[in-house]
């Protein structure tokens, strides 16, 4: 082992049935590191964690843990945590019912018997100690996701981690919230600790991480010093390819000039009962138009005011001209409006359901109770979209929830292609799904607009919405706050808009 | 894992028999038959007799099965939509098939409760007897789909009041029905020697095929069972649908309640259908529908009612005490629910692998 090295991994090998999942990987993880562990999606960035942290056991390799002469064997994740290796997932494995101090302390108690006093108080250093602005006794489930986050980051620092594996911490939290997360990233760093960071978001690691590891089909591509690897040569070695394919998307749509032809969609001081300031919105034939903000900016709530997914408290909507009454998705879908949501799992699968189930469901809800599709026609309808979108699923009777994140994703993009919409609505399609895909959906949209479907789009990535939208809308604090076309259509303007007076443009 | 390199998986045909839904009940009537092929093979002898009244009828255990396995199976048909749609289960169904028979009687019968003639005709009075279960079914799907209060804690208020409110219904009088026509629904019809309950089941799985095949009622129960908030902006009203489960379930309990009476022609408030919301609930089960809702397969569930009636059966033939009753079934429940659990199928399935190591590498290559 190098000297000042908490864990290295080299040679990892693991094979599932049918795929080679990690080929001769190595690892190193420094003392006092943030470690970006990057890859599109199924370049065996989760497999790695998951032979580190025994969840999956490996088929060659070794792992060396700083104190530990030999190779070490990780057969389960109790005997990770016992060598101080501790991950905080995605999804937040702690007991929601609990107080913040239980989730601490729970199922490492040393007595039979607690002093609840002793175990608060104990809770309340450590949380001060660590920047964390929560009381011990409240319970988990009352505070943010930001919170909870961090309350499973102390319980882990608080077992003696050493190897901190943070997977895709930063996907629910805003900007405020992760910058809180950052500061006690960095304060865990200064103790020592080596982090593992897995995340989408580009900046945040050149924001945070010393050293990037980057996995290409499940092997190493290389480890890289930040300093050394710009950003776009990052994103060309996880696609293994030249950017000239992201390059092809430029928005040379026409901005919309022509003021006199009639929306398709035209909505005046809507409102929802999700608190957005009632808000006025219009889109035209073969527009792509977008909201964009911060993320709980109410950015979200406006689209779905537009498809009255939820309650809508007041407002008036024409469609071509003509005044309709949209409260419910179903008047949406009618009018042909369709609506990607933004929590794909929450929201848009039915999991347990078939490809093909998912796929025709909307248009079978169009179409009526009792007219369904048979068989026949629904394999049909769903092989199309397969092949147009490419969705990698291995048949049509495959449950959606086996299928990748961007799959998935295609799958309701296939469901409300079939209901042939006018008017499309994408709330964050390319979130936590892989770069190729993300080009792929933006590629489509673009197609479909020149074809004449209006899309309304919104992305987290600011650069993503300046290649597609020919009219940013700019939300903050819940309230539309601009509108941003042609020339204006830079991330300055759009910084200093979503910022407003309080924050100069950077 | 790397999707792109995701293969078809190809698995053989054994294994993909242990993870059929359908492998547990047709395992389970298995067993149960080969077993009373080697204790007694008489169990599967069917003989045509003739009855008191000197029509000819068919005789046997199996005939027995098919016949008191009726009331059961038609639940089943409701309780697997209810359970799919709501992920939770009616308790009531016993105490609704009371409440259904009692209103039937207290048509048939009007004031008097021994009147030599029928006050109505029977469909009538089966007609009213529908319109209050499906009410009551009403009654329950409101409180699980509006007010989202737990199916199994909705469905407690009938299961305990019901019974006293099919009594309040005839003044807790025992009406008995004279009239010969309203016992052909739950014993046999003169010259058919066929228990009639078999085919009033048969004729409610046809509708419920039907009603599956030719509605998209299958597609949105399983849809809002699975995912609500999905299902909710694909249009649909989950609310409704739920609620609309309960009042087909409602139908399925008055159907049921008219053969049960009719086996008798006439009630006993606190005894007609007990505990069979339990061997309604077990049905589901059996069949392999997950009881927290989601997708189901119907024809399981039918076949997992038969089972239960089969083991039934086969435990009265074997001279076991009716209060020693559930105690057996207690074991044979506890079986069947280790074999339908998942993990077990994997077990099960990988075993299947192994004996056949020829096929599972073909698999992998």
């Amino acid at each position: 082992m190098r000297e000042n090295s908490l864990l290295e991994m080299r040679g990892i090998y693991k094979t599932f049935p049918g795929v080679k999942a990690l080929q001769n990987v190595d690892f190193t993880l420094c003392e006092g590191e943030i470690h970006a562990l990057m890859g599109e999606n199924g370049a065996g960035k989760s497999t790695l964690i998951k032979v580190l942290t025994g969840v999956h056991v490996k088929d060659g390799g070794e792992i060396f843990v700083k104190g530990h002469a030999n190779a070490v064997s990780i057969n389960s994740p109790k005997q990770a945590q016992a060598l101080g290796i501790s991950t905080v997932y995605q999804e937040i494995s702690l007991c929601p019912n609990l107080s913040v101090a239980e989730n601490i302390f729970l199922g490492r108690s040393e007595n039979r018997i607690i002093s609840w006093r002793k175990m608060n108080k104990r809770a309340d250093e450590l949380l001060k100690e660590l920047g964390i602005n929560v009381k011990a006794t409240r319970q988990l489930a009352s505070c943010s996701i930001a919170v909870q986050q961090m309350v499973a980051i102390a319980r882990a620092v608080d077992m003696d981690c050493s190897v901190l594996i943070l997977d895709e911490p930063t996907s629910s939290l805003d900007e405020s919230e992760v910058a809180k997360l950052f500061v006690l990233m960095r304060k865990l760093k200064a103790r020592g600790v080596g982090i593992i960071f897995v995340t989408h978001f580009l900046d945040q690691v050149y924001e945070v991480c010393d050293k990037i590891t980057v996995l290409r089909d499940g092997k190493l591509v290389g480890e890289f010093e930040i300093e050394n690897l710009p950003r776009l040569q990052l994103v060309s070695k996880m696609l293994g390819k030249e950017l000239d394919d992201m390059a092809d998307i430029k928005n040379d749509a026409p901005a919309y000039t022509s003021k006199d032809e009639v929306p398709v969609y035209e909505g005046r001081g809507l409102c929802s009962d999700e608190g957005i300031s009632p808000f006025d919105f219009n889109i035209r034939r073969g527009e792509i138009n977008g909201f964009t903000g911060l993320l709980g900016s109410g950015r979200s709530e406006c689209v779905r005011t537009i498809f009255g997914a939820d309650k809508v408290t007041g407002g008036t909507v024409k469609m071509n001209g003509k005044e309709v009454k949209i409260t419910k998705p179903i008047h949406a879908m009618k009018q042909g409006i369709a609506y990607l949501p933004e929590d794909r799992k929450r929201d848009g699968i039915v999991g347990d359901l078939s490809v093909r189930d998912n796929i025709i469901l909307a248009l079978q809800v169009k179409t009526g109770f009792f007219k369904p599709f048979s068989k026949a026609k629904a394999t049909e309808f769903a092989n199309k979209y397969i092949e147009l979108l490419d969705i990698k699923t291995a048949s049509v009777n495959t449950p959606i929830k086996s299928l990748s994140g961007g799959n998935q994703q295609k799958v309701i993009l296939a469901r409300w292609l079939l209901t042939d919409p006018k008017y499309l609505i994408l709330d964050e399609p390319t979130r936590g799904i892989d770069v190729g895909t993300k080009v792929d959906i933006q590629k489509l949209m673009l197609k479909l607009a020149s074809e004449g479907m209006s899309v309304t789009f919104i992305s987290s990535e600011t650069d993503e919405m300046l290649r597609t939208c020919s009219r940013l809308l700019v939300m903050r604090d819940r309230k539309l706050v601009g509108e941003l076309t042609g020339d204006q259509l830079t991330q300055n303007t759009i910084m200093a808009t979503i910022a407003g007076g309080e924050k100069n443009a950077e | 894992m790397p999707s792109n390199a995701l293969k078809p998986p190809k698995t053989s045909k054994i294994p993909n028999i242990f993870r059929n839904q359908i492998f547990i009940p047709i395992a389970a009537l298995l067993i149960l038959a080969v077993f009373n092929l080697i204790a007694d093979p008489t169990f599967f002898r069917i003989t045509l007799d003739q009855n008191s009244n000197g029509d000819p009828v068919l005789n046997g255990y199996i005939i027995t099965v098919i016949d008191y396995g009726s009331e059961l199976a038609i639940l089943a048909l409701g309780m697997t939509l209810v359970t799919a749609a709501s992920g939770g289960q009616d308790i009531s169904v016993g105490a609704g098939i009371a409440i259904a028979g009692s209103v039937l009687l207290r048509v048939l019968c009007g004031a008097d409760s021994r009147s030599a003639e029928l006050q109505a005709p029977i469909i009538v009075g089966f007609l009213a007897s529908c319109l209050v279960a499906m009410i009551f079914g009403a009654f329950n799907g409101s409180l699980v789909a509006f007010f989202k209060i737990q199916p199994m804690v909705a469905t407690l208020i009938l299961f305990t009041a019901g019974r006293s409110i099919a009594a309040w219904i005839n003044h807790n009088e025992l009406p008995i029905v004279s009239d010969e026509t309203f016992s052909y629904f739950g014993n046999y019809i003169p010259g058919i020697p066929v228990p009639t309950p078999f085919f009033i089941a048969v004729a409610c799985f046809i509708i419920m095929w039907a009603l599956l095949k030719f509605t998209t009622l299958g597609l949105y129960v399983q849809s809002v069972g699975i995912n609500e908030k999905t299902s909710r902006l694909n249009g649909l009203n989950p609310e409704l649908i739920k609620l609309l489960t309960y009042v087909i379930l409602g139908v399925c309990v008055a159907i049921a309640g008219f053969i049960k009476v009719s086996r008798l022609s006439t009630i006993n408030y606190s005894v007609i259908a007990k505990d069979i919301e339990m061997d309604a609930i077990l049905a589901v089960a059996l069949g392999g529908n997950a009881l927290s809702g989601g997708k189901f397969s119907m024809g399981s569930s039918i076949l997992g009612a038969y089972v239960i009636q089969f083991l039934t059966t086969t435990l009265y033939k074997f001279d076991v005490k009716s209060d020693a009753l559930p105690a057996y079934k207690a074991v044979v429940v506890i079986l069947l629910v280790i074999m339908s659990a998942p993990a077990v199928r994997e077990k099960l399935s990988r075993l299947a692998k192994k004996l056949h190591p020829a096929k599972a590498a073909a698999e992998n290559s």
